[in-house]
């Protein structure tokens, strides 16, 4: 119990005396997954619109592949995207293994598939012969899928919330494609495991209370705003 | 533009899916203004003719034309769907408020914002929904909904609407009014419009043609009286049920009743009409007394006629009978009093029903 107490404390001043090296780590983390997050939007909410609204053979395997995407273990991604990044691997000519890049690669990897899935579930559950209103009213096609994606943005956003949180809190990934280098790619979960292996566990407890108030932070705001459109 | 081009027409439109046919349209005009009714069960195909002619369900064979122009070669199909307005059962608004739902289709347009405005505030006036305008459509009532789904669709002023049994969910009050509505703005801004629905005395009142349908097919088509009084197939008979239907003008009103001259005869009927004004009287046939003539015991109907019977034709425990007093009228007899009355065809009976059993539709 004296740990854990311990443990927020340090955190506490870690905080208010916005120490560096903590303030560099959080920074990272918030923009590795921040950008994961929004590759994976764009990714994921144009691919799984694609898939919502297309008839196609083969449909409910490409929808099953992805709800399994969902589940992704961060460590299996970790494994492919090394390999693909190592030198001498198909990616390799890039030379991003063990830079933020990489990590932000890594995420995007674990993020979309979550957020694809969330999109065609979204999508597919508005009614169907909304579709046929929107055209009716007019619209292009591009102009009905903008609204069809308007129409889902209450689940939409619960897809953004579920993939930054996917990312945030995932170290597999990030520990073997980032490497875990101070100050480069060191992020609040590689730097947590690090500190507990070393016994250092107030400073790990006052990382993974930042981590939680990060997370929390993030799906505040987005929960506000879902909130307040449910309510409109 | 040649007036007497059909607004809309199409040619030898059929749809088929996994071999049912769904649709065999060999040739329908529809002229600028009026109001066609498609009526029938469900799986008549109704749904499916409106959703071809919006293009809103593909691959269809056949060809349609906005006046004259072959829709999809001499007119694209967003600017033919840009023409039309679709009303469908189910409201479908957007989850956003009254307002901006009815303002939707003009957004779609690129249509600047204070012309918006002033279409959105019209057609919210119109519907009577001004004072939502600002609430969210999720927390409308039913008969809300429909009327801003209405007033979206008026909003794009169409060139030719397309309802889709629009009223078919609402409860029988909230219907009532609503239908008083859609007739006001129908015939304010004569728009022209095809009416899909199961209810047949709502397709005369709002109609100046009905198409019955069955299977795909368009059973019968032509004016409301025409169809009930003379339904051309079995399948139009029974679903219409009988119902002599009757279009006359009020020559007189006394009290609460009021007189029409139907084809030079005079019926008595109840309702708030005005005299000179055009209704269609509907005259079940269980409501029509036949008895030989002369009459003998005393009836408080005042409409009284003497007709030929024409045909006999058995119905279950009744004999359904087909007259015809200067107008054709239909009335039901059990076999018992038809064997009393000796009813055969050829002779001349009295025919008489109450000035309360007659159904007044007016028709402005």
């Amino acid at each position: 119990m004296d740990l854990i107490f311990q443990g927020i404390k340090k955190a506490f001043y870690l905080l208010v005396t916005f120490d560096p090296e903590v303030m560099g780590i959080t920074l990272l983390s918030l923009r590795v997954s921040g950008t994961a997050t929004l590759i994976s939007l764009l990714l994921g909410i144009s691919t799984g619109t694609l898939i919502a609204l297309t008839q196609f053979p083969g449909k409910r395997f490409v929808v099953s592949l992805v709800n399994t995407g969902m589940g992704l273990p961060p460590v299996v991604v970790g494994l492919l995207v090394t390999i693909f990044l190592w030198r001498n691997g198909p990616l390799g000519f890039l030379g991003i293994l063990y830079t933020p890049m990489a990590m932000i690669l890594a995420q995007a990897v674990i993020a979309t598939p979550i957020i694809m899935g969330i999109t065609v579930a979204a999508i597919q559950q508005l009614p169907n012969k909304l579709r046929l209103q929107i055209l009716a009213l007019g619209a292009t096609r591009v102009q009905m899928v903008w609204i069809l994606i308007k129409e889902a943005r209450l689940p939409l956003l619960a897809g953004v919330m579920a993939g930054f949180g996917g990312v945030v809190s995932e170290v597999g990934a990030s520990i073997m494609v980032g490497g875990n280098i101070k100050g480069y790619t060191r992020v609040l979960t590689t730097a947590t495991v690090m500190e507990t292996s070393r016994g250092n566990f107030d400073v790990a407890i006052a990382l993974g209370v930042i981590l939680l108030m990060l997370a929390y932070t993030v799906n505040l705001i987005l929960t506000t705003i879902q909130q307040k459109e449910k309510n409109r | 533009m040649n007036p007497t081009l059909p607004i809309l027409e199409a040619n030898h439109l059929r749809v088929e899916r996994e071999g049912t046919l769904l649709l065999d349209i060999p040739s329908l005009k529809i002229e600028k203004g009026e109001t066609l009714a498609l009526i029938g069960p469900n799986g008549a195909g109704k749904t499916t003719l409106l959703q071809t002619f919006s293009l809103l369900i593909t691959p269809f064979q056949g060809a349609l034309f906005f006046n004259g122009k072959r829709v999809g070669t001499e007119l694209s199909v967003l600017e033919y769907r840009r023409k039309l307005a679709m009303v469908f059962q189910e409201p479908l608004l957007f989850q956003t408020d009254v307002f901006n739902n009815v303002a939707s289709g003009l957004k779609i347009r690129g249509i600047k914002k204070n012309e918006i405005h002033e279409r959105v505030m019209e057609q919210l006036e119109r519907f009577g929904i001004s004072h939502l305008r600002n609430r969210s459509a999720r927390t409308l009532s039913g008969g809300e909904a429909q009327r801003t789904n209405l007033a979206r669709a008026f909003a794009i002023q169409p060139e030719f609407l397309f309802l889709d049994e629009p009223f078919a969910s609402l409860d029988p009050p909230t219907r009532d009014s609503l239908l008083v509505d859609l007739e006001s703005v129908l015939s304010h801004t004569k728009t022209t419009t095809l009416f899909a629905t199961h209810e047949r005395l709502e397709a005369v009142r709002l109609s100046d043609r009905v198409a019955v349908m069955n299977r795909g097919r368009i059973e019968q088509m032509g004016p409301p009286e025409e169809v009930m009084n003379d339904p051309a197939t079995e399948f139009v008979a029974s679903f219409l049920g009988i119902e002599t239907m009757l279009k006359g003008k009020v020559v007189r009103k006394e009290g609460g009743t009021f007189v029409a001259s139907i084809s030079g005869k005079e019926i008595e009927a109840i309702g708030e009409v005005d005299c000179g004004e055009a209704v269609v009287l509907c005259i079940r046939p269980e409501d029509v007394t036949l008895s030989s003539s002369p009459l003998k015991e005393k009836t408080s109907a005042r409409n009284v006629f003497t007709g030929r019977i024409l045909r006999i034709v058995p119905l279950g425990p009744y004999q359904k009978v087909h007259l015809d007093c200067g107008f054709p009228l239909v009335a039901y007899i059990t076999h018992p009093s038809q064997k009393t009355l000796s009813l055969t065809e050829g002779i001349e009976v009295k025919a008489s029903f109450k000035a309360t059993a007659v159904r007044v539709i007016k028709k402005g």
